[in-house]
């Protein structure tokens, strides 16, 4: 068993796909023979040629576009943003055409639209967004974000396999942070729709995806030493939630703390805060807590970035509190 | 200043009413916290009844000789503003001035907490425009969803468990600490929950013409409800066992001049008493109480002794019976059973029984299957004690038959816990040490 980064996980994932079956393509800007920004995509223009690994010009719009009518037609797109940020060019495409034609139609869009998220990075406001909220409004659209090297391969793997438009985050800080010794040889597929425990715990729960599990994680380590002990749920899917889990953790701990790094106003913690209420009110023993962004853009200055994105810091001392209510 | 309602307090569970026997302060009196400001009555027990909060008697709304429904207003009390009121009772406010607002912080004791992180804006507990309560106060009279659910399962009064939370408030592990630590009924914000079949209904029955019909007094109600709850909860059984009480009748001869010399009655019963407690300690199942699916075996032998009284039963509790000499028994039995007579009991004496006795033998039963105790796990009935015709073998291997004094003792116990095998050993181990009672413990 080799030890793989996270992003070596995701290459793994679509060129295991992309032997597997030939429905398979890629594209996107400079995903062919520049291997893509980050290049999660090296290589696979020689391996699987034009035809199946497309560089496109730079309109996002046209990108999803042709991906939505290339899985009409019977293929399985995969189609990369270079930063997710510009996923806001293909907005119309993806929620007024492609969540819609199952609906409208009858017709699947089996569609990947992937691209690095998040901030961390120094990246600056076009190159930092999470921006699940807006698509995780829309239906139609299944959403995920792995965590984990094992996930990261386990759900590109699931979503090019999925007869829905999954929009696939994943997460940059993560890229090369990230690793783990996955087993060769065997297939590894993630449930999409599943939440993952990554901790167990019986004060409270921080329920999280993406990069923040494992400031989450970090964050438990350091309530242990209080005597705190905190569960850790691995949403890794965002669209559709995984009530089950939630209210499962809930009903276990009786308090609830979400974390997100996106920003806060009309984020997934408020989603999900919702829902606890509605489902598990009774097995509350706090209010709802939630550590996200401020609502900002990302700023430049590494400092300001630092304070506007949430810390370990800050979910230590959030579940602290909320242990202590 | 601040007005604090008095209410009549409710003095151990199932009782409705209480009799205001004598005001201890007069109206304009400064009281201070936990002084004694009246004496009650209830059909139990008599107690004298602290101030809830120290301040001054200002009005007397029941009088001495009355009898009135618990929560009902009996006094009321003025104290400073601001002083600390953690009254037992509900408070009420009437004066205007409403406290500042506060923010809740723990008291300087607690454990340090982090103040809530920057971006979770808590706010600050308004006080109501007529309350007179702190923001503290307020606090800790609200819980979450969850302790008020567990509370009203477990019917657990919220506001006399002690919390660990911010300001005092009561948190989860708080109530079910609670809960595990108190789970007899007999603790007074404890209530024994409801069978799986509900509450108690006695079916009506018809009167006929020259019959009598007068509605049940208290005591007599709680026991009705109580037997037939009883006998839902647990698995009765029966197992009787014959004791030859000659030696005890000899020691009884032979100490009961010392003993009345100190004040002591040395009865049969002490006896039993003493060989149970004994033999409580050597069982523990015996010595347990079934909650949910999970057995409680008592640290503590308490020893409940069934009292008939002309107004019903009572059984008052001999905490730690097993610590007593033979000595100690007597004059707890002879205490208890005279206070019960007189009225004179402590709440707290009659609660919290791990296994009750009770003897019908008296009025001349020759044997009984009593009826369990909740929550306890088993209770000893013992028959009369007479001479009777005993077959006896003789060191040479004949029988004869010789006069014996002898009585039976049974024990009814749960057999969702207890296995006819545990009870019998059990009752063998009592009449071994009843038959073999050595004189150095009289």
């Amino acid at each position: 068993m080799a030890e793989i980064t996270y992003l070596e996980a995701i290459r793994q994932g679509l060129w295991e796909e992309m032997e597997r079956d030939e429905r398979v393509f890629l594209l996107g800007e400079d995903v062919g023979a520049y291997g893509g920004a980050f290049k999660v995509t090296e290589g696979f223009l020689k391996r699987f040629g034009e035809a199946r690994v497309i560089d496109t010009p730079i309109s996002e719009a046209a990108i999803v576009g042709a991906a939505a009518g290339a899985a009409h037609m019977g293929m399985r797109p995969v189609a990369e943003m270079q930063f997710i940020d510009f996923i806001s060019c293909a907005y119309d495409m993806l929620t007024n055409y492609v969540a819609t034609a199952r609906y409208r139609a009858g017709l699947a869009t089996p569609i990947v639209v992937r691209g690095p998220c998040g901030g961390f990075v120094r990246g600056g406001p076009f190159h930092s967004q999470n921006p699940e909220a807006a698509f995780f409004h829309t239906p139609g659209l299944k959403i995920v974000a792995p965590a984990t090297a094992r996930d990261a391969k386990g759900l590109i793997k699931a979503a090019i396999r999925d007869d829905d438009p999954v929009l696939y985050l994943e997460h940059k800080w993560l890229y090369r942070r990230i690793k783990e010794s996955l087993p060769e040889g065997e297939e590894i597929l993630t449930p999409i729709g599943r939440a993952r425990v990554a901790r167990e715990g019986k004060d409270l729960s921080i329920v999280t995806y993406g990069a923040m599990v494992w400031k989450s994680l970090e964050a438990a380590e350091q309530l242990e030493k209080d005597g705190v002990s905190a569960e850790v749920i691995d949403l890794r899917t965002l669209l559709p939630l995984d009530d089950a889990a939630i209210v499962a953790t809930v009903k276990k701990t009786n308090k609830l703390l979400v974390v997100h790094e996106d920003t806060r106003t009309g984020g997934l913690a408020g989603e999900i805060a919702a829902r606890i209420n509605e489902q598990a009110f009774e097995w509350l023993d706090g209010p709802i807590m939630r550590v996200t962004a401020h609502d900002v853009p990302i700023p430049y200055a590494p400092t300001l970035e630092d304070f506007v994105l949430p810390q370990t810091e800050d979910v230590v001392k959030a579940a602290r509190w909320l242990a202590a209510y | 200043m601040a007005r604090i309602d008095v209410l009549m307090p409710q003095m151990g569970e199932s009782i409705a009413e209480g009799t205001l026997s004598k005001w201890l302060k007069k109206l304009g009196d400064e009281v201070k916290r936990d002084e004694p400001l009246f004496e009650i009555s209830t059909d139990k027990v008599d107690a004298e009844i602290p101030a809830p909060a120290a301040g001054k008697l200002v009005e007397i709304k029941v009088q001495e000789g009355q009898t009135v429904p618990v929560q009902t207003l009996v006094a009321v009390l003025e104290t400073d503003k601001g002083a600390a009121v953690t009254a037992v009772t509900a408070v009420t406010a009437a004066s205007a001035a409403a406290p500042a607002a506060q923010k809740a912080e723990p008291p300087p004791s607690a454990p340090v907490r982090p103040s809530p992180p920057p971006s979770v804006p808590v706010s600050a507990p308004v006080a109501k425009g007529d309350g007179t309560e702190t923001a503290e106060e307020r606090l800790r009279r609200k819980s979450t969803p969850l302790v008020r659910k567990i509370a009203a399962e477990h019917q657990v009064d919220i506001s006399t468990i002690p919390g660990t939370g911010f300001a005092g408030r009561v948190t989860k592990n708080d109530i079910l600490g609670f809960i595990e630590r108190a789970p007899a009924p007999g603790a007074a914000a404890v209530r024994p929950s409801p069978p799986p079949s509900g509450p108690v209904v006695h079916p009506t029955v018809e009167a006929w013409p020259g019959d009598r019909v007068e509605p049940m007094s208290k005591i007599r109600k709680i026991t009705a409800d109580h037997m037939i709850q009883s006998r839902r909860t647990s698995a009765h059984v029966t197992s009787f066992f014959e004791v030859d009480y000659s030696r005890i009748a000899e020691l009884r001869v032979k100490h009961k001049a010392s003993y009345t010399e100190r004040g002591a009655n040395l009865t049969y019963l002490a006896f039993i008493a003493k060989a149970c407690a004994e033999q409580l300690r050597a069982h523990p199942v015996v010595n347990s109480a079934v909650s949910g699916d999970t057995i409680i075996y008592r640290h503590d032998i308490n020893v409940g002794i069934a009292v008939a009284l002309e107004w019903g039963l009572i059984v008052p509790v001999i905490k730690h019976a097993d610590e007593l000499s033979l000595m100690g028994l007597s004059r707890a039995i002879n205490d208890l059973g005279e206070r019960a007579r007189t009225k004179k009991l402590s709440p707290d004496e009659i609660q919290r029984g791990t296994f009750t006795i009770t003897n019908p033998g008296v009025f001349g039963s020759y044997a009984g299957a009593p009826i369990i105790n909740q929550p306890q796990v088993a209770i000893l009935g013992v028959g009369t004690i007479e001479k009777r015709p005993k077959v006896i073998t003789l060191p040479d291997r004949t029988d004869t038959i010789a006069i014996r004094v002898m009585g039976m003792i049974s024990m009814s116990y749960d057999h969702r816990v207890v296995d006819g095998a545990d009870a019998d050993r059990f009752l063998a181990d009592v009449k071994k040490t009843l038959q073999e009672f050595p004189e150095g413990a009289v």
